[in-house]
């Protein structure tokens, strides 16, 4: 991580303390003059904008945890008290609330970038790895954060979910005793339930840290997927990629923001604000819109152990990819047939998410099997099929070359730009 | 290459819209009719309350809700808040004096009963939620706090999407206004049970709440023409406030979050781009 860093101390002080603990220049060198390809796009911004979501979530949650109480009797009440009586408590709830979705709008479009541009190849499969665990921690995080409020949308899905894990052959029913801290989901589920939301985001930033570090061992990908192969192919980190960067997330706030002020509840479920009941059930169960795809998918198979089987392998085949997708070709730039499927793909998942707010009842259970099929398919046949019969367009010869143009020579064109 | 992809997501999202479409008509079918789209001062980036409508919705909810359904989470004290009624704290002091509170217990170890203060949230018309039920024919009649924001309706492809460009959250008060104003003779074919009654708007057609209000029956000193309508407009309005009570502090406070940010994403892409001119691409 240090290992790009340029940084002399100037004071005596610095240099003190330098020689003990070299943490300046481990800042500087990972986060200032560390080289990152010159052509990256904006989508490349959202690693940063997810950073300052999880600022924002542990900051905002900080503040929440300082007024909710963690009782079935107390907590809707408590929540609703942070909503009227507590300065500015509507503000820090709708920011937290709606920061859960921001989060995942943000992670979704970071993974699907990834898949676009083929980021999860080598030499990036940890890299890749540690973004699928930090994706299943955000999973399980959120889920826990939404029972909080204990309405009724809180406890039904935390009903549906728990129970799920007991579908689990030998150990299944030890294993959702062990969730609920009882018989039932009650006040114990709540209790572990906020103790592992407040712990979890903690675990979060601690990986974090592990795909920030392999990120500054391989360096990042880029557009074209040709790797870096002169200084030429890079700028500086600062003042480059933090400005975009900056730009990025200012964009983002503007977004986050219209939900927080404009339609806070938009993202929500009214049945929420309705105190959980265990003897009344809402006529449709829907968990949060982020997790629609894999319930979608949970419910298209007719058996419960299946179902379940499944939902984790939507996710756990994420953790494959990089082995299952053949092609030596990163970029979607140049596969011209993996971008359709790409695209495919992606409209796959969306009517998934879509198919996972419906009930599970006639058409919608024919084009939730249908859907599901084609997720796995895609990524069990169609990617490492089209490594084997894709021919790729020319690449460039480098970075520069992509953006310059082949007709200019990479070594003149741009000597030390942030001298001038 | 940026078009190619740009129509590519087009198509992609067109592909998505087209199997939606084909998919909600025939699937989406249920019979319980959507509420009207009403106009409402609070709708909107620049929303307000009327504080003559939330006055006349309180005396609605006074004088006819409350005879059976609790308010459990709002003190008299939030009448005479920044964005609400308006009322002075005098009134509200007044007006909480005429309610006598269950208090207790005192050094004796006896409950008591004491006028209420501006502090002390609306006393419930029953004690609990088995006596509220037992009362109501077996159905309770919930709370109605958060009523606004509990209760919604389905909007369906695509109009679920262009709701966050509008800015579309009254799918509850929409609903409530529906409700209040939709008591009629049931179809035919609908056999309404004993003690139950018809509302077109209320999922399945049957509920235990008899038709609440009826031309006439809150005296309005204003000139605001007293009729079913304008109640269920009224309380509406009432109900959305106390569902959302810093409605307006939240929304002025929006625009101006959005103006810093509009002009500090400005400034920032502007610098971005001046930083950046000094490369070649």
């Amino acid at each position: 991580m240090a290992g790009h860093s340029t940084y002399t101390p100037q004071s005596a002080l610095a240099r003190w303390f330098e020689s003990r603990l070299p943490i300046i220049g481990l800042v500087h060198g990972s986060f200032v003059a560390y080289p990152v390809p010159r052509n990256l796009n904006y989508l490349w911004t959202f690693g940063g904008i997810l950073s300052l979501m999880l600022g924002v979530q542990i900051i905002t949650g900080i503040v929440l945890a300082m007024h909710y109480t963690p009782h079935t009797t107390l907590a809707f009440t408590s929540v609703e008290h942070i909503m009227r009586d507590v300065n500015y408590g509507w503000l820090i709830r709708y920011l937290h609330a709606n920061g859960a979705s921001m989060f995942f709008i943000a992670v979704y479009i970071h993974m699907f970038r990834g898949m676009y541009y083929g980021s999860y190849k080598a030499p990036r499969e940890i890299l890749w790895i540690l973004g699928v665990v930090i994706f299943l921690l955000m999973m399980a995080t959120a889920f826990m954060g939404y029972v909080l409020p204990w309405g009724q949308m809180s406890f039904w899905g935390a009903t549906v979910i728990t129970n799920l894990f007991g579908a689990i052959p030998v150990v299944g029913d030890t294993i959702v005793t062990l969730l609920w801290g009882g018989y039932s989901v009650d006040n114990p589920t709540l209790n572990r339930f906020f103790s592992l939301h407040y712990l979890l985001p903690f675990m979060i930033a601690g990986v974090v840290v592990l795909h920030v570090w392999a990120l500054h061992v391989t360096g990042q990908n880029n557009p074209t997927g040709v790797e870096v192969k002169s200084p030429q192919d890079t700028v500086a980190f600062t003042p480059y990629a933090t400005l975009k960067d900056a730009v990025g997330m200012a964009f983002f706030l503007i977004f986050y923001a219209w939900f927080v002020f404009y339609v806070p509840n938009y993202l929500g479920h009214a049945d929420n604000y309705i105190p959980a009941n265990p003897s009344v059930t809402p006529a449709h169960i829907v968990p949060e819109w982020y997790f629609l795809p894999f319930y979608a998918i949970l419910r298209a198979i007719p058996s419960k152990l299946g179902g379940v089987l499944a939902m984790f392998g939507a996710i756990a085949v994420l953790f494959i990819l990089p082995w299952l997708d053949t092609s030596r070709v990163k970029s979607a730039r140049y596969r011209p047939l993996f971008r359709q499927f790409f695209w495919i793909f992606a409209a796959v998942c969306v009517l998934l998410g879509w198919l996972g707010a419906k009930p599970a009842e006639g058409g919608y259970v024919i084009m939730s099997r249908l859907a599901t099929a084609y997720y796995f398919l895609h990524f069990l046949v169609i990617l490492p099929l089209l490594g084997l019969i894709e021919k790729p367009k020319a690449l460039p010869n480098s970075i520069t070359e992509s953006v310059l143009g082949a007709a200019t020579k990479p070594a003149a064109a741009v000597a030390a730009p942030e001298k001038r | 290459m940026k078009t190619s992809m740009l129509s590519r997501i087009a198509l992609a999202s067109a592909a998505v819209a087209g199997a939606l479409y084909l998919a909600s008509p025939a699937l989406a079918a249920e019979g319980t009719p959507q509420p009207h789209r009403e106009k409402w001062t609070f709708a909107g980036p620049f929303g307000n309350f009327d504080q003559g409508q939330l006055q006349r919705g309180f005396k609605v909810y006074k004088e006819v809700c409350a005879t059976c359904h609790s308010l459990s989470l709002v003190s008299f004290r939030n009448l005479a808040e920044p964005g609400g009624p308006g009322y002075s704290t005098a009134q509200v002091a007044s007006l909480a004096a005429s309610y006598t509170i269950q208090a207790g217990p005192n050094d004796k170890g006896e409950m008591f009963e004491r006028p209420g203060l501006p502090a002390d949230r609306f006393p419930s018309p029953f004690p609990n939620v088995q006596a509220a039920t037992a009362a109501n024919g077996g159905a309770y009649p919930p709370d109605l706090s958060v009523i606004a924001k509990a209760r919604g309706y389905e909007r369906g492809f695509p109009y679920f999407v262009w709701d966050v460009f509008a800015q579309y959250q009254e799918h509850g008060a929409d609903y409530l206004h529906s409700l209040l104003t939709g008591y009629q003779n049931p179809p035919a074919e609908v056999k309404v049970p004993e003690g139950k009654h018809y509302n077109h708007y209320f999922p399945g057609g049957i509920i235990a709440m008899p038709k609440p209000l009826s031309d006439g029956q809150v005296e309005y000193t204003d000139g605001t023409p007293a009729t079913v309508d304008q109640y269920a407009r009224d309380v509406t309005a009432f109900l959305m406030w106390t569902a959302e009570p810093h409605l307006v502090a939240r929304k002025r406070m929006g625009l101006q979050v959005m103006l810093f940010l509009l002009i500090f994403a400005g400034l920032v892409y502007f610098t971005k781009k001046r930083v950046w001119s000094r490369l070649e691409h």
